[in-house]
C-alpha cells in the first residue's frame, strides 16, 4: 500500500516537475524560469496522501463486490418514479425560473436531445460513432441556407434538415459498414472534420469562416416573437405586453417537444422489431447474419435515425442563434456528446438526460471558475469511470416480456464492437 | 417422403495455399438426419461455413432444393438470404446468443424477417400501423412453443446470458428454428454437455427430424464429436479427414469401413481395429 503510494508521488513528481515547479515570466527581452518548489512538494504530498486514502478506502470496504444486478434493479426502480418528476419540472420550468435558466435550459435539453439521438447508435446498436456532430452542422446549415435561398419558414425546413442529414448518415453509413470498433470510430472521426472543413472553404455557399447570419426565427402558427410588438406579433394577437422573453420560453418548449419527439420514438422503436434488431446487433453481429437479418440495412437504419434527429436539433440550434458558423461544430462538440451518452448509461434514457443536466447545466454553473472548468469536467469524468463504468443508469429492461418485466445486469451484455 | 435437400457438388475452399476442403462432394436428403464427422481440422466447420455464408467457395456448387421444387445456388447467395430466402438456419460451435437479451427476446430477434419484412414497414410500425400488433402476437405465440419443446417457459424474462449452458445450446436451436428453415446446421450442439444433457438433445433433434411435439419440423445437418449422439440418431453419416471425404452411408457402414478406423487412430496393426472399435 504505501509502495504503491510512493510510486504515485514519484509518478506525480515526474508530471508536475516541470509543470508546476517551472513558472516562465517574460522579462523584458529575455524568458525567466521561476523555480517553484513548495508547490511542487504540495502537489506531491496531495497525490501521496490522497492514493493512501483511497488505498484505505477500498480495504476498509467489505470484499467482493455489492450485487451489480441489486444497484441496477434500484436504479431501474428509481428511474420509474424520477421520470415523471423530472418532466413535470422540466414543463414548468418557463413558469417559476429566471430567464438565464429557461435558455440555460434550452442548451442542456439541445444536448439532451442530441445524446438521446446519439443514443440510437451508440446505445442500441453499438456503432460507435465520434463524428455526431456533422449531421448536427448537416442540419443547421442546411435550415440557414434553405431558408435564405428558397424563403421557407423553420416549420416546413425542419423535417427538410432531418431528412437531409439522414441522408448524409446513410452515405456515411455505406463505406463504415465493414469497419467495427476503432476503425469505424476513427472513420466517423474523419467524417466529422471533413464536413466541418468542407464548410470552412466552401465560403460561396456557406459563408466560410464569416458563418451565416440573419436566419429566420420561428413562428407560432405565423405569429412572430419580437421585442417591439407591433402587426402580426406574437405579443399583439394575445394582447400583451411584448417581451424578449417570450421568445426564449417559445424556444424552451419548441426543444422540449423534440427531445421528448426523439424519446418517445427512440423508446417506441425499442419495442420493435428493428429496434430489438439493433440492440441483436450491438450483441452479436454474426449470430444477427445468421438469422437472416440484413446486417447491411439494419445498421443504415440505425445510421440514418440517429442522424436525423441530430439534424432536428442542427436546425433548432440555427434558428435559436440566428447565426451558426462553423466554428459551432468542432470535434468537441461530439465528444459531449459521446460523453453524456457514456456517463448516462449506454442505452438509457433518463441516464442521458440526467447527465446532460450535469456535463452542460453544471459546466455553465461553473463558469465563474473558467480556469478549472476543464480540470473539474475531467476529474468528474475519471471519478465516472472507476465509480460507475458502465454509467449512471446501466444495463436495460427487457423489450417484450410474458411475466415482469425484470432489469438485465450490464454485467451480462456486450457494448457491441462497432 | 425424401429427395435430395441439399447437394454439395466438387465443394473446394481454399486459404492461400492451404486446400480445407477439397472437392467434396455428399447429398443430406430431405427429413433426415445427416452427420458429418471427422478429426479435428478435417474442414466440417468450413463445409458449414460455406453452405450457410460466411465463406464464399474457392470452387464447386451447393445446391438447396425446397420440396416445392425452387433451388437455391448457396454459394452465389448473400449470407442473410440463405437464411432468408432459401431457409438454411445454423447454430454455433462456441454458443452466440444474445446474452443481454431475454430468452423470449432472442426467439423474437430470429423471427424479424416475419415480423419487419420490409423498411418502411419497421418505420411505419412506430405509430402503430403496418398491422404490428398481430404480427407481434403470433411471434409470440410460435416462441412461446418453442419454450415449451425445450423447456425453458419458466425462464422466459430471464436473460440468455445467465441461463446454464445445456440451456443456452437448447435455446440456440430453438432460435435458429423461429426462423423456419428446411435444413439446420448444427455445429457441434453436444459439445460440452454431460450424457443426460445429450440425451435430452439427441430427443430434440429427433422430435425436428419428425415434427413430433415440436412447433416445426426440418431436416438436420450436424457436427459433431460425440459418437454415441452421431450413431444413435444420425440417418446418415459423411466422414471427412483433410478436406476429402473417406466414407459415406449409414452409420453401421461407416463404423466398419476402414478408411475411417486408420483415419481416427492412425494407419496400425491389425489390433488397432478393436480399440477403434470402441471409439466408434
Amino acid at each position: 500500500m504505501l509502495r504503491d503510494a510512493v510510486i504515485s508521488a514519484v509518478i506525480a513528481f515526474g508530471l508536475f516537475g516541470a509543470m508546476i515547479g517551472l513558472k516562465t515570466e517574460v522579462g523584458v527581452q529575455t524568458i525567466e524560469l521561476t523555480p517553484r518548489p513548495y508547490l511542487v512538494l504540495a502537489a506531491v504530498l496531495l497525490v501521496f496522501f490522497g492514493r493512501l486514502a483511497l488505498l484505505a478506502w477500498k480495504k476498509s470496504r467489505p470484499t467482493g463486490t455489492p450485487k451489480p444486478g441489486r444497484i441496477a434493479a434500484v436504479a431501474g426502480k428509481a428511474s420509474r418514479y424520477l421520470t415523471p418528476v423530472v418532466l413535470v419540472l422540466t414543463i414548468t420550468l418557463p413558469f417559476y425560473a429566471e430567464r438565464y435558466y429557461v435558455d440555460l435550459g434550452v442548451l442542456v435539453l439541445t444536448y439532451v436531445m442530441l445524446g438521446w439521438g446519439l443514443n440510437i447508435v451508440v446505445g442500441l446498436a453499438g456503432l460507435l460513432d465520434l463524428g455526431y456532430v456533422a449531421f448536427y452542422a448537416v442540419g443547421a446549415y442546411s435550415y440557414a441556407l434553405i431558408a435564405q435561398n428558397f424563403g421557407l419558414g423553420f416549420w416546413s425546413c425542419l423535417p427538410l434538415a432531418g431528412i437531409l442529414a439522414a441522408f448524409w448518415g446513410v452515405l456515411l453509413g455505406f463505406p463504415v459498414l465493414r469497419l467495427r470498433g476503432d476503425y469505424l470510430a476513427i472513420v466517423t472521426l474523419a467524417f466529422g472534420e471533413i464536413i466541418r472543413v468542407v464548410i470552412l472553404n466552401w465560403t460561396s455557399l456557406t459563408g466560410g469562416p464569416n458563418g451565416l447570419s440573419g436566419i429566420p426565427r420561428p413562428t407560432l402558427f405565423g405569429l412572430v416573437f419580437n421585442s417591439s410588438g407591433g402587426e402580426g406579433s406574437f405579443a399583439d394577437f394575445f394582447g400583451i405586453e411584448p417581451n424578449i422573453s417570450q421568445r426564449g420560453i417559445f424556444l424552451f418548449y419548441v426543444i422540449l417537444g423534440l427531445a421528448l419527439l426523439t424519446n418517445w420514438v427512440s423508446l417506441r422503436l425499442r419495442r420493435l422489431p428493428l429496434g430489438r434488431a439493433w440492440e441483436a446487433l450491438r450483441e452479436d453481429e454474426i449470430a444477427c447474419r445468421a438469422l437472416g437479418i440484413d446486417v447491411t440495412v439494419t445498421k443504415l437504419t440505425a445510421f440514418a435515425m440517429g442522424a436525423g434527429f441530430a439534424g432536428f436539433a442542427g436546425a433548432f440550434f440555427a434558428t435559436r442563434q440566428a447565426f451558426i458558423s462553423p466554428e459551432s461544430f468542432t470535434f468537441i462538440e461530439s465528444a459531449i456528446v459521446l460523453a453524456i451518452v457514456v456517463l448516462g448509461g449506454l442505452g438509457s434514457q433518463i441516464g442521458v438526460a440526467l447527465a446532460a443536466v450535469v456535463m452542460i447545466g453544471g459546466g455553465e454553473l461553473f463558469r465563474d471558475f473558467q480556469e478549472y472548468r476543464m480540470l473539474i469536467f475531467g476529474g468528474a469524468l475519471v471519478v465516472m469511470m472507476v465509480v460507475r463504468p458502465r454509467g449512471l443508469v446501466s444495463g436495460r429492461t427487457p423489450s417484450v416480456s410474458l411475466g415482469d418485466k425484470r432489469h438485465i445486469s450490464a454485467d451480462l451484455m456486450t457494448e457491441g464492437h462497432g | 417422403m425424401t429427395y435430395p435437400l441439399l447437394s454439395v457438388e466438387a465443394l473446394t475452399m481454399r486459404f492461400g495455399g492451404l486446400t480445407a476442403v477439397d472437392a467434396l462432394s455428399f447429398e443430406a436428403r430431405a427429413g433426415e438426419i445427416t452427420a458429418v464427422i471427422g478429426p479435428n481440422g478435417a474442414g466440417k466447420t468450413t463445409v458449414f461455413n460455406c453452405i450457410t455464408g460466411f465463406y464464399k467457395p474457392s470452387e464447386g456448387a451447393l445446391r438447396l432444393t425446397h420440396a416445392g421444387g425452387a433451388t437455391y445456388p448457396l454459394a452465389s447467395m448473400p449470407g442473410h438470404l440463405i437464411t432468408r430466402r432459401a431457409q438454411v438456419a445454423r447454430t454455433f460451435q462456441n454458443i452466440r446468443l444474445f446474452a443481454g437479451m431475454t430468452v423470449l427476446e432472442n426467439l423474437l430477434v430470429a423471427q424479424h424477417n416475419t415480423l419487419m419484412p420490409s423498411v418502411a414497414n419497421g418505420l411505419l410500425a412506430v405509430f402503430g400501423l403496418a398491422g404490428h400488433r398481430r404480427a407481434e402476437r403470433a411471434a409470440i405465440d410460435k416462441a412461446k412453443l418453442w419454450m415449451d419443446a425445450i423447456g425453458l417457459t419458466d425462464r422466459a424474462d430471464d436473460p440468455a446470458g445467465s441461463l446454464p449452458y445445456g440451456d443456452q445450446r437448447r435455446l440456440e436451436i430453438a432460435r435458429a428454428m423461429c426462423t423456419d428453415p428446411v435444413l439446420l446446421c448444427l455445429d457441434e450442439p453436444a459439445a460440452g454437455l454431460n450424457p443426460r444433457e445429450s440425451d435430452d438433445l439427441s430427443s430434440l433433434l429427433l422430435r425436428i427430424r419428425d415434427g413430433r411435439d415440436v412447433a416445426g419440423r426440418c431436416s438436420l445437418l450436424l457436427i459433431e464429436h460425440d459418437m454415441g449422439v452421431v450413431m444413435r440418431i444420425s440417418d446418415h453419416v459423411v466422414v471427412l479427414d483433410h478436406g476429402r471425404k473417406i466414407s459415406d452411408g449409414t452409420p453401421e457402414q461407416v463404423r466398419a469401413d476402414p478408411h475411417v478406423i486408420a483415419a481416427y487412430l492412425g494407419e496400425g496393426d491389425e489390433g488397432d481395429d478393436a480399440a477403434a472399435e470402441a471409439v466408434l
